[in-house]
């Protein structure tokens, strides 16, 4: 059974739409990532699963119930780590997750959250004290403190230097490994793809594409590049297949069957006993991807 | 429901004594104000219903209403504003403690340091000022929940008119002081005076009455009368229902 189900969800504000229509379902288990600029409608349709607002029409169930009248019940299965939101900042961390702690029925040990969130060093420091990554850590924490189901992120990177998103993706895997179900927002493509099982593309409160990451939005299907030096003595019309000159010494191969182009390439490569130096074959990025998907959709709307 | 309020109130009372600022203007404030005003006027006398008393046996009374006011009117504004503008209060609505509960740990907080500075004062009126407490403790227990009442409901209602922390020292204040000044706070204001029947249409000027009443050696009763108490409930229902109407859980959406 879904965890989270989505149909034909729709949410204004006034005059503005913010959400128009999302249908999506996210499995036990799974690790879901929406993706969205900023005002694309990610954190108000997170926030209709939480039960902080209100929907407009459409159909939502979390966990089996429906979050605008989930109440306590939901709250107790749910974890949920929002942008931007204090916490009690005269009270040291233990203290704070120890307070949260007694609000459920079944919580995991305070000592092992801090453990969980890397900030044993910092129990006993007031909140006040923390450092804006430390902060964010101890939101996480308060997220897992429930033991929960299901946990929502809202951006839970943000703002943290490479080091402390590599440690809270490494948390974050190790959760859902556990078990849990992850539904996070985010508008790093990196970040997506190094935790989602599944991402969705949210531009203008619309979805426009969703899928692994790895074959979103055509991705998989899409062009692929090779690149590599071009061997002294040889010109571009020499090589057999179609290149173009990348700058620097090095041609580049735009081609949607790269398994035939390499093919051509390292055969006629070792005929004339040479080596393709720096020899690379990718695919576009998520970025690109993303970027092509949600500037299409611009164009489309205006 | 109320163990869940009482553990709210002490892990509120932990963090209202390590809030210097909370701490200070709270309670600092209303002790300041009666050493100070004490050594002004000590000397004087006040004229109440049946005699003459010595300033401190009005004054002390006086500030055991400016306390409680502070203590519930402007400590809620201020906690309340700020936690929302913070997302405290969002955050408290993504558990699963009933929004009562969290509530409830917050005004159980202020009411109880309002009961801490009530007996401070009271006792520092007796020991150092040499006060008499004509022991209505019926009058005085009802100026206390009236009031408390009355003040908590108001601050949360104030709240909801401050859009952030910035602008809330101003705003909170300059709604008080000047109720504070001509209700007799500082210094007995006549009731026929203009000053003193404009005070007598807000709760400030029936809180200091009803406590100078109380603490009246003259004449019976209980102290504290049914105008008083009727002004004091009926504005704290007024605050009552502007919270009900304009509370929110969520900080004002940031341009």
């Amino acid at each position: 059974m879904p965890v989270i189900e989505v149909a034909d969800l729709k949410k204004s504000y006034g005059q503005v739409h913010a959400v128009r229509g999302i249908t999506f379902s996210v499995d036990e288990g799974e690790c879901v990532a929406v993706l969205g600029p900023n005002g694309a409608g990610k954190t108000t349709t997170v926030e209709i699963l939480e039960g902080y607002r209100t929907r407009d029409s459409g159909a939502v169930t979390v966990l089996g119930m429906d979050p605008a009248h989930g109440g306590t019940e939901l709250r107790q299965r749910i974890g949920i780590v929002l942008q931007e939101c204090g916490v009690e900042p005269y009270l040291t961390v233990t203290e704070v997750l120890t307070m949260n702690a007694g609000y459920y029925r079944h919580p995991l040990a305070v000592t092992d959250v801090i453990h969980i969130v890397g900030l044993d060093e910092k129990a006993t420091a007031r909140v006040k004290s923390l450092s804006g990554g430390q902060k964010r850590r101890l939101d996480v924490a308060l997220g897992l403190i429930p033991d929960p189901e299901l946990l929502f992120l809202d951006e839970p990177t943000t703002g943290f230097d490479p080091t402390a998103r590599r440690q809270a993706w490494e948390m974050i895997k190790n959760l859902n490994q556990l078990g849990k179900t992850v539904l996070l927002t985010t508008h790093y493509m990196d970040e997506a793809q190094a935790l989602a099982d599944r991402v969705i593309v949210i531009a203008e409160g619309q979805i426009v594409a969703q899928g692994p990451p790895e074959s979103i939005g055509g991705r998989a299907d899409g062009a692929a590049l090779i690149r590599f030096l071009l061997p002294a003595n040889v010109t571009i019309d020499q090589l057999p297949v179609e290149a173009e000159d990348a700058g620097d010494g090095a041609v580049l191969v735009t081609t949607p069957t790269p398994t035939a182009a390499l093919h051509a390439l390292t055969s006629w490569a070792r005929d004339h006993g040479g080596e393709l130096a720096q020899l690379s074959v990718t695919r576009p990025s998520l970025d690109d991807v993303y970027v092509h998907l949600t500037s299409q959709h611009d164009r489309d709307a205006t | 429901m109320v163990p869940a309020i009482s553990r709210q109130v002490r892990w509120e009372q932990k963090s209202f004594w390590r809030n210097p600022a909370a701490a200070v203007f709270t309670f600092a404030f209303p002790l300041l104000f009666l050493v100070i005003f004490t050594a002004l006027y000590g000397n004087g006398t006040v004229h109440v219903p049946g005699g003459e008393v010595k300033f401190t046996q009005y004054y002390v009374p006086a500030i055991v209403s400016f306390g409680l006011i502070s203590a519930c009117y402007t400590n809620l504004a201020f906690v309340v504003c700020i936690r929302r503008e913070n997302g405290l209060l969002k955050r408290s609505r993504g558990t699963p403690l009933p929004p009562i509960a969290y509530l409830g740990g917050i005004v159980g907080n202020v009411i109880f340091v309002a009961l801490i500075l009530t007996t401070l004062v009271v006792f520092l009126g007796v020991i150092a000022y040499g006060i008499t407490f004509p022991g209505r403790y019926l009058g005085l227990a009802v100026a206390i929940v009236a009031g408390g009442f009355c003040f908590s409901a108001l601050g949360v209602a104030v709240s909801t008119f401050v859009p952030n922390e910035d602008a809330a020292p101003a705003i909170i204040n300059f709604i008080l002081f000047p109720l504070l000044f001509i209700s007799g706070t500082f210094g007995p204001v006549s009731s026929t005076s203009a000053l003193g029947r404009v005070a007598a249409v807000f709760p400030v000027r029936h809180l200091v009455q009803a406590m100078v009443a109380v603490f009246n050696p003259f004449g019976g009763g209980t102290g504290i009368t049914a105008v008083h108490t009727l002004a004091l409930l009926g504005w704290g229902v007024v605050g009552l229902l502007v919270s009900l109407r304009r509370f929110r859980w969520e900080p004002r959406i940031k341009s």
